[in-house]
């Protein structure tokens, strides 16, 4: 099905550009360096708060319909923190954000100066021994000093791993969350042509994997009327998968709950109502576990409706996370085809 | 030494007062004035209407400990723990209960009646009691009453070449840096705040940074020192007697680059050792000061300290001086930290 409103081949880009930047939780510079360049002319006002968080508005046309709306989608991705390195130049580390030590085996990893590392592990008995404090960072330094040299300790690693297309579908690292940054792009484009009264903010929050903290801040200053995520979410399609209702290719999901966050019914329902009158193919996502943005967002201050759109993904937190094109044009779409009309009153 | 008294007060988290009543005594004459919230946490200030960011610097009042939920008929207490406590360290300790310090010992079994596999296991600390000497459960009552906290009860000494040992230096070591600091003038606002109930989820430091509203933050810890035994080398968090700490992430925290790199500037200008904190668990109060308001840019310095949230932990006296003197030589540099910092956002 054709896009509403969505540039797909301009998001395609931009998420693969995205996705290719270093950024990991705390260190979101060259994806903020990216991601300003892109939203200058299409914003009222750029601002880069205390945390770190790129906060992008667009003014709107105001009257009396005019709401204040809080878009965010996060910078930062999972990665690797050195803690140690030893006298032969190999690095301990810790995860930043949620990694188990069975995907890490075999990975290459690079450095924010471009220093590419491997991960090995200790000899195990058992692959039940496979312990992260067991793993570690060979950057081909043969010495602490050697090693010294490119990193130290508190230096942050990603994986190496580049978008690769295969069909409608996106495979790479840190698509989650930079096809959510991409789309919030792509929607300021179509803003700023339609126009609406709304004053809009679009969040590229930091520190979303360690624990929604950059949405928390940026929402304090922002003190929205309403408020929407856009995250990936965990699909169920896969063989012997998770039972998730979310399904790759089914459409943009527009999220009822998850951990942190019971999304308000009234935003849900304009989601639904919205998607369902445009066209737009969307599903239901109830998450067991996990969070966005979102859930920091609406505790701010007095409370703030919030809800949440996700692009479904398989192999989250992995270097191979895949996306659906159809499924972010969708995401584009709806919160197009959202932030044009009227919103209704909040809370009631 | 201040450290002394204040290792030896009993202060577990939500019962500061007495902790709050000796730093009060210590800053009174150092500082412009103060006020205690209506948490608990003392807020302190100085120079309030110099320009320049204003500074806050915390330290938690409150430690780890035990608090009395029932007394049973025979007169044996039992309790349950406040903040993070390895039941191993509980068993056959002396401890203080309730506002008067009535002294008592955790109770176990002894050796000759144990059963085969007992001798084995650790004992949990739902199975362990508190024997102040009372003979039967109204006995107990007229001293102890459930709600009442209990403390280890720890003599501060000094040992070996320049250490000290003693309880609760997480975090009154932090206190007693903190009272050095407000002896200092700074050329800025700088509000020195000791917090309550850090042990139990970073809440006083929540609400004093809401109240303060700091430009930026740091926070003085003792922390962990595995370098002990059993322990590999990349699992160490810090080395004894290797200079202060500096956090680069824990479970709450990513300190801001700008604080991170100015601390290690004044350290390696004024030739002062120091080490990086090498594990990424546990929190500070840094976890909740940096997600107050709009946000504000955070940091953790700490002093070594071995056998934390024990009853007994070791400290170098060398590795306080050197805490003291980062903090003091950081501290000259604010200014040019704080113009880093707003470049960073500009």
């Amino acid at each position: 099905m054709p896009a509403l409103y969505a540039d797909v081949d301009r998001v395609e880009q931009l998420i693969r550009q995205l996705a290719a930047a270093y950024g990991p939780s705390g260190h979101e510079e060259p994806v903020r360096a990216l991601l300003s360049a892109h939203v200058a002319p299409l914003a009222d006002e750029i601002t880069v708060d205390r945390l770190g968080n790129l906060i992008a508005r667009i003014r709107g046309q105001g009257g009396p319909q005019a709401r204040r709306v809080m878009l965010a989608a996060h910078m930062d991705e999972i990665g690797l923190i050195v803690t140690h390195i030893d006298d032969k130049g190999f690095l301990r580390f810790a995860p930043v954000g949620g990694l188990g030590p069975a995907t890490l085996l075999g990975q290459r990893v690079v450095f924010a100066d471009g220093t590419v590392g491997v991960i090995g592990a200790e000899k195990l008995e058992d692959v039940k021994d496979l312990k992260m404090e067991r793993l570690f960072i060979d950057i081909g330094a043969g010495s602490r000093a050697a090693a010294a040299q490119r990193v130290q300790v508190g230096s942050m690693a990603v994986f190496a791993q580049e978008v690769a297309g295969s069909g409608s579908r996106l495979t790479g690292k840190a698509l989650d969350d930079r096809s959510g940054c991409a789309v919030l792009v792509e929607v300021m484009h179509h803003l700023r042509a339609a126009a609406p009264p709304h004053e809009v903010y679009c969040v590229f929050s930091v520190q979303e994997e360690v624990g929604l903290r950059g949405a928390r801040t940026a929402a304090y200053a922002i003190a929205p009327d309403m408020a929407l995520a856009v995250d990936v979410t965990p699909s169920g399609d896969t063989p012997q998968g998770e039972k998730l209702n979310v399904a790759l290719g089914g459409g943009t999901a527009i999220k009822v709950k998850d951990r942190s966050l019971i999304s308000h019914p009234k935003v849900r329902q304009l989601l639904v109502d919205t998607a369902a009158e445009a066209g737009i193919p969307y599903q239901m996502e109830v998450l067991p576990y996990g969070g966005t943005d979102a859930g920091a967002i609406h505790l701010t201050k007095s409370g703030v409706p919030a809800g949440a759109l996700s692009i479904p993904a398989r192999y989250l937190h992995t270097p191979g996370e895949m996306v659906d094109l159809g499924d972010v044009a969708a995401t584009v779409d709806l919160l197009v085809a959202v932030l044009k009309g009227p919103l209704p009153e909040m809370p009631a | 030494m201040i450290l002394r008294e204040l290792s030896e007060l009993p202060g577990v988290s939500g019962d500061e007062h007495r902790v709050r009543a000796r730093l009060w005594e210590a800053v009174r004459d150092r500082v412009d004035g103060g006020r205690v919230d209506a948490l608990g946490n003392l807020i302190t200030w100085k120079g309030a209407d110099r320009p320049g960011p204003k500074v806050m610097i915390a330290a938690h009042m409150d430690e780890i400990g035990l608090m009395i939920t029932r007394i049973d008929k025979d007169g044996l207490l039992r309790f349950r723990k406040v903040g993070g406590i390895d039941d191993r360290v509980l068993a056959a300790k002396a401890v203080r209960v309730g506002p008067d310090g009535i002294p008592g010992v955790i109770g176990l079994k002894p050796i000759h009646l144990l059963k085969d596999n007992e001798a084995k296991k650790a004992v949990s600390h739902e199975e362990l009691y508190i024997d102040i000497g009372a003979a039967s459960k109204e006995e107990a009552e007229r001293v102890v009453r459930p709600g009442m906290y209990a403390t280890f009860a720890t003599a501060f000494g000094e040992l070996g070449d320049g250490l000290v040992k003693g309880k609760a230096f997480d975090d009154r070591a932090g206190c007693a840096l903190l009272v050095e600091l407000l002896a200092l003038d700074f050329p800025f606002p700088v509000y020195g705040v000791f917090t309550v109930q850090e042990e139990i989820g970073l809440r006083g430091a929540r609400v004093a940074a809401y109240d303060v509203a700091p430009g930026l933050a740091l926070v003085l810890e003792g922390t962990t020192c595995a370098d002990t035994p059993g322990t590999d080398p990349h699992g160490q968090s810090t080395l004894l007697g290797h200079g202060p700490a500096i956090t680069v992430m824990d479970a709450t925290h990513i300190p801001a680059r700008p604080l991170v790199d100015g601390l290690v500037a004044a350290a390696e200008s004024a030739g002062i050792p120091w080490q990086w904190k090498r594990t990424t668990f546990g929190g500070t109060d840094a976890g909740s000061i940096h997600l107050t308001r709009a946000g504000v840019p955070a940091a953790t310095v700490s002093v070594p300290c071995r056998y934390i949230h024990s009853p007994c932990a070791f400290m170098s006296l060398r590795d306080f001086e050197n805490t003291r003197r980062l903090l003091a030589a950081f501290l000259e540099d604010v200014p040019r930290v704080a113009e880093r910092l707003a470049q960073g956002s500009a």
